[in-house]
């Protein structure tokens, strides 16, 4: 170790001084202070990592019956299936059914809130505190809502003219009701980013452009978007993993019904290995949904590198 | 009183931005849409209570927001009577409790580490640790299970528990932290004779306050709501925790809608208190981390 270490964003100068003469007892102390959380992300992330990809290649069940190698069977198995395509297909159109009024609609309301108006404090609470509930809390609350008789989804709809809609009973709308329950569970994460973020843009700029004769809307188009760029290329980021990874919500609404037509990735895997007693096919399509994630990652990383150069 | 009193101080600095501070039409406009968006987000919640509050039959027969028989606590008691909310926020709150503490505990040791201490191997450690976190969870859910079938932790509090100790996103928020600690504090601490264990917990730790508080709030919240790793591990009704003994509820009685939206409502209220208690702590804990929960 002759360099110093330059983990991420580290590398103070004072510590580099510091460490040009590592102490003796460092290298034990070191050790002893990583030691507990060593042993946990070994047994409870690492090893289950490795042994889950072992298990996709067999033929293993929930009783610990079987566990015979068996190649690649289950993932030739994985690509043929239907329902991998088609709960895979669901959970690329929730994301994208999701995403887009997840960021658009933070956004709006990050604008709203930072013009100072009266009624901080329940602008703040109102936003942000569903995402604080479980999500069990959520799908009662919703399933309730989108009840076709009782519901008042539907009262609202009528009240404007619109004719009344069976919800999370058709296969056209059960998507759209658990992404307006999404939405309105996980916006507040989303709102507080873009809040700190606008938080963060110097008063002085605004001054600037106001003496420079720049209008509001044209201050917010050159100085207020530009500096929010980092922060919904993060947001976009976070959000479209938190998406992929739908279970939750729809599983307690609609139990993936009706028909498959809401089922995700995630779902079919618990049914699979769950239900089924498939443990082995089960580990395999998590291992195919987790190479899109890492995919989905790598390709966000670069490009949110990139726009950032 | 005392959330609305934090929040107020904050916001005068923000208050003047932007060039116009008068009441003109943009700013009307602007109050119109806003109170327009939190009436529909608090609708939702707002018809859950007045639903819980109605008679059952009451609730099932129309949506009128004032119903026929009056308001009622029958629906609160009823689900009280039934026994199992009580037991099942006792887990929630003792495994949330437990996971909080040891989360926070290993996380800051290990960050400590990474942030302050020259170890062989601490680069690619970090490294490794830092790459972990775009695993989702839910792709271990089969290798986890099996793991805990061996270790006979199947139906118990610590199989529950531990695999929801790993937060690498913690260990990463905590160690930019403790990067930015004063080094020279550490210095003086050394020359005075006192060891590693003793800078970290006689120095570190008491500036570190604040981070600790908010990363404590999130895992807080998301070993609370956590629901399919304790779905799954837990199939004995008197240990599992609220979301989950929540959810067999409805299948199990059928559906009494002022009922399950009593439940609902109780679900609910510890983690609003938690929100009006510590408002000022979480809303800074998602600014300045990002990572926060999900």
């Amino acid at each position: 170790m002759t360099t110093a270490p330059q983990t991420a964003v580290t590398a103070a100068p004072a510590r580099r001084v510091r460490s040009g003469a590592p102490r003796s007892g460092d290298r034990l102390a070191g050790w002893a202070f990583v030691a507990p959380f060593l042993v946990f992300f070994i047994a409870f992330l690492i090893w289950p990592m490795i042994h889950g990809l072992y298990l996709s290649f067999t033929d293993v069940s929930l009783t610990g019956a079987g566990g015979n190698l068996i190649g690649f069977a289950n993932y030739s198995e994985a690509f043929a299936d239907g329902d991998v395509w088609r709960s895979l297909g669901n959970t690329a159109w929730f994301t994208l059914l999701s995403t887009i009024p997840l960021v658009v609609i933070a956004l709006v309301m990050a604008v709203l809130v930072e013009q100072g108006l009266p009624g901080q404090w329940l602008w703040r609470l109102s936003f942000f505190m569903p995402f604080l509930l479980a999500s069990t809390v959520i799908s009662q609350i919703w399933v309730w809502i989108f009840n076709p008789q009782l519901g008042i989804a539907n009262a609202v709809l009528n009240v404007f003219g619109l004719e009344s809609v069976a919800w999370l009973q058709e296969p056209e709308t059960a998507m759209i009701g658990v992404v307006i329950a999404t939405v309105w569970w996980t916006i507040g994460f989303n709102f507080l980013l873009y809040l700190a973020a606008l938080q963060n843009i110097p008063p002085q700029q605004y001054e600037a452009a106001a003496i420079d004769g720049a209008g509001r809307f044209r201050q917010f188009w050159s100085i207020t978007m530009p500096q929010l760029l980092p922060t919904t290329f993060l947001i976009v980021m976070l959000q479209v993993l938190a998406s992929l990874k739908l279970f939750d919500q729809v599983y307690q609404m609609t139990g993936g019904g009706p028909g498959g037509a809401t089922r995700s990735i995630l779902q079919y895997v618990y049914e699979v290995g769950f239900t089924g007693y498939r443990f082995g096919y089960s580990a395999a399509i998590s291992y195919v949904f987790f190479a899109i994630i890492i995919i989905v990652s790598v390709v966000q990383f670069r490009f949110t590198r990139r726009s950032d150069s | 009183m005392s959330a609305a009193a934090a929040t107020a101080p904050r916001r005068v600095s923000s208050r003047g931005r932007g060039p116009e501070k008068k009441a003109g039409p943009g700013r009307i406009v602007a109050f119109v849409i806003l109170a327009l968006m939190a009436i529909g987000w608090l609708l939702p919640f707002l018809w859950a209570v007045n639903t819980a509050l109605k008679t059952e039959q009451d609730a099932a027969s129309s949506t009128s927001w004032i119903p026929e028989n009056g308001f009622t606590l029958e629906s609160f008691a009823d689900v009280l009577a039934v026994g199992n909310v009580p037991i099942w926020a006792w887990n929630s709150l003792l495994t949330s409790v437990i996971i909080t503490a040891i989360t926070v505990a290993i996380s800051a040791l290990a960050a400590y580490a990474f942030a302050r201490i020259d170890f062989g191997g601490r680069k690619w450690l970090y490294a490794v640790v830092i790459a972990s976190i775009v695993v989702p969870g839910q792709v271990l859910i089969i290798p986890l299970y099996y793991e805990m079938l061996a270790l006979r932790m199947v139906d118990t509090y610590w199989g529950l528990i531990l695999p929801q100790v790993i937060a690498p996103a913690m260990v990463f928020i905590l160690k930019k932290f403790f990067d930015q600690v004063p080094i020279e504090l550490e210095d003086a601490a050394r020359i005075d004779g006192a060891g590693r264990p003793r800078i970290f917990w006689s120095v570190v730790l008491p500036l570190s306050r604040p981070i600790l508080a908010s990363v404590s709030i999130f895992v807080f919240i998301g070993a609370w709501n956590n629901f399919l790793w304790p779905f799954l591990i837990m199939n004995d009704t008197s240990l599992m925790t609220l979301p989950v003994g929540l959810q067999t509820v409805i299948s199990a009685y059928g559906i009494v809608y002022s009922q399950v939206m009593a439940q609902a409502v109780m679900a609910a209220l510890p983690l609003i208190i938690v929100f009006l208690i510590f408002q000022r702590q979480i809303i800074k804990g998602v600014a300045t981390s990002g990572f926060g929960g999900q």
